[in-house]
């Protein structure tokens, strides 16, 4: 863990660092001739965002349009993400399905009846507007997507080797995905769990397994702009979610009795103890959904910062130490890909694990 | 806190996605893959187990080859011993009969050689008697030709007696 304490003091030091450039250029309007600053760059490229922009073609903005979806008291309202003509500054309203829509920092916001432009109050929220419930294909889910049929490719046509074989020996991608299915399955799924146990939670450990990490690969290829998934609070909030009610759900009676009523120790301290295992319980899936967010999210802060001093300083000589390092900590990144997606799985089933472990007193 | 407040849209989003990801691949991947695995793993094992079983077969197999050829080279060992005792029987068996034989030819020749000598003795004492009596005849005639030669012969003959 020597790389997480060494990446949190990066990324406290780059937030330090950003947060005053921030302070610095937050009364500066953004435009062409304003101050660069990298506090909003970095966030915009962190955060989610309704179109996939790629990348500035002779001063205009090239992207993949993305569907907003959103639903209100007048139904569903679907239209495309490009009729904001990339602003998210709140200027541009769209107006669909009798609603007047505006881009607020690439989030939704629907105009109260008869307003007809945005006011902010003095924290830049919006006064007369509100958020729909909004389920847009944003670029995190259109990433998400694509990683989704990545890995149906992979593993369909990897299962259809085995099928197709007829001494069920691997070959073609089969022989690439068989070490890695056999390595959650023998160090992750049977020493956490148990040799009874493991076989009914190989199906959720795999699937997450390979969708944290090809989704952290994802966030590291830099034509995808950084479509930031596995770092963002609600994928990791929901994955965690997840861990959580398969642990609480298949918690045995001795699981329970922990918690409750530890065994083996004098009254008092079962008592002292019953709140604490209380708070365990939440804080287990809490500790994932966090890990595997400020990880990922500050592997993308620390490249962006990096980048970003070239433009702070004005001067392209700044460029080979800001590269340099920036490669350096992509490396790093690529090898924290996969060592964040085997923790959140070595520790989701170390949980299913104690969930089911038996009394042996 | 922008950054750390979940985004209903995609906690939506995530939620479905990885349902059916999670849904598709146990069903068409995990299954089948781990299936093969454990599949494959298996008939490793039985085939470990199958060469060991034949493994020891196979020795037990040469422990009875040996045995048998132990007990076919005891066999043999043990005709040529009755052979060769055999032979030195009916060595020693027609040596004594052939001794036997002989002696029995030998008394006999003995025996014979014994009567022939007796009968031959016989007819030489006879020979011999009859030349006697025929010289003592000539003698006794010639010296009892006179009485007073008589008397003496028979003084004498008398004397041998009382000394006898």
């Amino acid at each position: 863990m020597r790389i997480n304490t060494f990446r949190n003091l990066l990324l406290i030091t780059t937030f330090l660092v950003i947060g005053n450039f921030g302070f610095a250029s937050s009364d500066k309007e953004s435009g062409d001739d304003a101050e660069f600053d990298p506090k909003e760059m970095i966030l915009h490229h962190v955060k989610d965002a309704y179109g996939m922009h790629l990348f500035d073609w002779d001063g205009h903005p090239i992207s993949i349009p993305l569907p907003v979806i959103t639903y209100t008291d007048n139904g569903f309202t679907v239209f495309s993400s490009s009729e904001f003509h990339h602003d998210y500054s709140g200027e541009v309203i769209v107006e669909k399905n009798g609603q007047k829509f505006a881009n607020v920092h690439e989030k939704v916001y629907v105009l109260n009846e008869g307003e007809t432009e945005v006011t902010y109050d003095a924290e830049h929220h919006p006064t007369n507007a509100k958020r729909p419930i909004d389920i847009s294909i944003t670029r995190n889910v259109f990433m998400m997507m694509v990683s989704v049929v990545v890995l149906l490719l992979i593993f369909l046509s990897a299962s259809r080797r085995y099928k197709n074989s007829k001494d069920n020996v691997p070959s073609g991608i089969a022989s690439f995905v068989e070490p890695l299915v056999l390595f959650v399955r023998d160090e992750i799924g049977r020493p956490m769990i148990g040799e009874e146990k493991y076989k009914k939670y190989m199906p959720y450990l795999l699937t997450i397994f390979f969708f944290i990490w090809i989704n952290n690969i994802f966030g590291l290829i830099p034509i995808l702009n950084g479509a930031n998934l596995s770092g963002n609070i609600a994928f990791t909030f929901t994955l965690a979610v997840l861990t959580f009610i398969i642990t609480n759900v298949s918690g045995n009676k001795n699981y329970w009795k922990h918690i409750f009523w530890m065994p083996g120790v004098p009254v008092p301290m079962k008592i002292f103890l019953m709140p604490i295992e209380i708070i365990g319980v939440f804080v287990k899936p809490i500790s994932l959904m966090i890990r595997l967010f400020a990880n990922i999210t500050a592997g993308h802060v620390i490249i962006l910062a990096l980048m970003s001093l070239i433009f702070v300083f004005k001067t392209i000589a700044i460029a080979p130490v800001s590269v340099g390092f920036a490669l350096f900590i992509t490396v790093i990144e690529i090898i924290v890909t996969a060592i964040q997606a085997y923790i959140f799985t070595i520790l989701s089933a170390l949980y299913f694990g104690m969930a089911t472990e038996e009394a042996h007193h | 806190m922008d950054l750390i407040t979940p985004e209903f849209g995609l906690v939506f989003w995530t939620l479905i996605m990885f349902m059916i990801l999670l849904f598709i691949l146990r069903k068409f991947a995990w299954k089948p893959i781990l299936g093969a695995v454990s599949e494959r793993e298996e008939g490793i094992k039985k085939a470990l187990t199958a060469a060991d079983e034949a493994r020891r077969e196979m020795e037990n197999l040469q422990a009875d080859n040996e045995r048998i050829l132990n007990e076919a080279r005891a066999e043999r060992e043990s005709m040529l011993k009755d052979a060769r005792d055999m032979k030195a029987k009916m060595i020693a068996d027609a040596k004594e009969e052939a001794q036997v034989q002989a002696n029995k030819m030998i008394e006999q020749a003995q025996a014979a050689i014994e009567s022939e000598k007796k009968a031959a003795m016989t007819e030489l004492k006879n020979h011999v008697a009859g030349l006697s009596m025929e010289i003592a005849e000539k003698i006794v005639g010639a010296e009892l030709s006179t009485d007073k030669k008589q008397l003496e012969l028979v003084d004498e003959m008398l004397k041998e007696t009382t000394l006898n």
